[in-house]
């Protein structure tokens, strides 16, 4: 029975294992950090660094991009993934300038981010204000949880 | 440098202030670019999420200051799924070696990143000396 428990529980294969395998690093992570003084965040490795979160409705993404023009953007949706992609172009300036620091990067940057449930990929909207993209994934109408009336 | 090549993920820096900060939370360096030319010297910061209202550009006693805060980007009632980031305070500091016209100092915020330009003083760009044969 404890099997079923575990591998029936409803959202289970949906919601990637990593997902929550990363939620329960982070707790650890930051409980070590009170010890050690040294913390290492989890992430992906690749550029651009993704902020995911969720409401009743909806999975919103988001990314710091500054200096990326919208048009420069390009993401793509399906069933239960998004694809963000994009090149930031730094303009290229004075050439008889002197460089004392060049710490900005330029160059293209391609990005999977598995969404934990199906998602309405018709109604995704996505906005860049500030150098930050948010993208707005609504959840696909059967996996919203459903209020039911007690009789 | 090639334009083709793909951005390197880099985790962003956190700071510690000399002084320690009278509001909680995390303090982070911004990446830079800084260039000169014979008139002036131009900063350019990432610093995504700030609204101009909320950056803060000091220069006093060659001590340029940039402090930017930022709004929480979430709204109530999310809850984190994927932290791969956090968000908090920018801040650095520079010394600067040249005489800077105050006056004339400019700054714009674009896209998240910050163009300053400090014009040099007069007296400090170099002037061409002519030499004339005897």
């Amino acid at each position: 029975m404890i099997y079923r428990r575990l591998w029936g529980f409803p959202n289970w294969e949906a919601r990637s294992p990593f997902a929550e395998l990363e939620r329960m690093k982070r707790q650890m992570d930051r409980l070590m950090e009170g010890f050690s003084g040294t913390y290492q965040r989890p992430y992906a490795g690749v550029f651009p660094l993704i902020n995911l979160t969720e409401d009743k409705n909806a999975y919103y993404v988001r990314a710091e991009l500054p200096g990326v023009v919208a048009g420069d953007l390009d993401i793509q949706a399906t069933s239960n993934s998004l694809s963000i992609s994009g090149e930031r172009k730094l303009p290229a300036e004075n050439k008889d300038a002197r460089w004392h620091r060049r710490e900005r990067e330029a160059g293209k940057f391609s990005r999977m981010v598995a969404l934990p449930s199906e998602i309405d990929s018709n109604k995704v909207d996505a906005s860049l204000v500030n150098g930050i993209l948010t993208v707005t994934v609504p959840k696909a109408e059967v996996t919203k949880p459903r209020q039911i009336a007690v009789r | 440098m090639a334009d083709s090549k793909d951005i390197k993920v880099r985790e962003k820096q956190e700071v510690t202030t000399p002084a320690e900060q009278t509001t909680p939370g995390m303090v982070f360096t911004p990446q830079v670019d800084i260039f000169e030319t014979e008139k002036e010297l131009t900063l350019l910061a990432d610093i995504p999420g700030v609204k101009s209202e909320k950056l803060n550009i000091d220069l006093r006693d060659n001590i340029l200051t940039i402090t930017a805060d930022i709004d929480p980007a979430e709204g109530s009632g999310e809850e984190d799924v994927l932290i791969e980031y956090e968000t908090g305070r920018f801040y650095r500091q520079f010394t600067l070696s040249e005489v800077i016209d105050q006056n004339r100092i400019d700054a714009k915020l674009g896209d998240g990143v910050l163009r300053l330009t400090l014009p040099k003083v007069e007296k400090a760009t170099p002037r061409k000396i002519a030499i004339k044969a005897a």
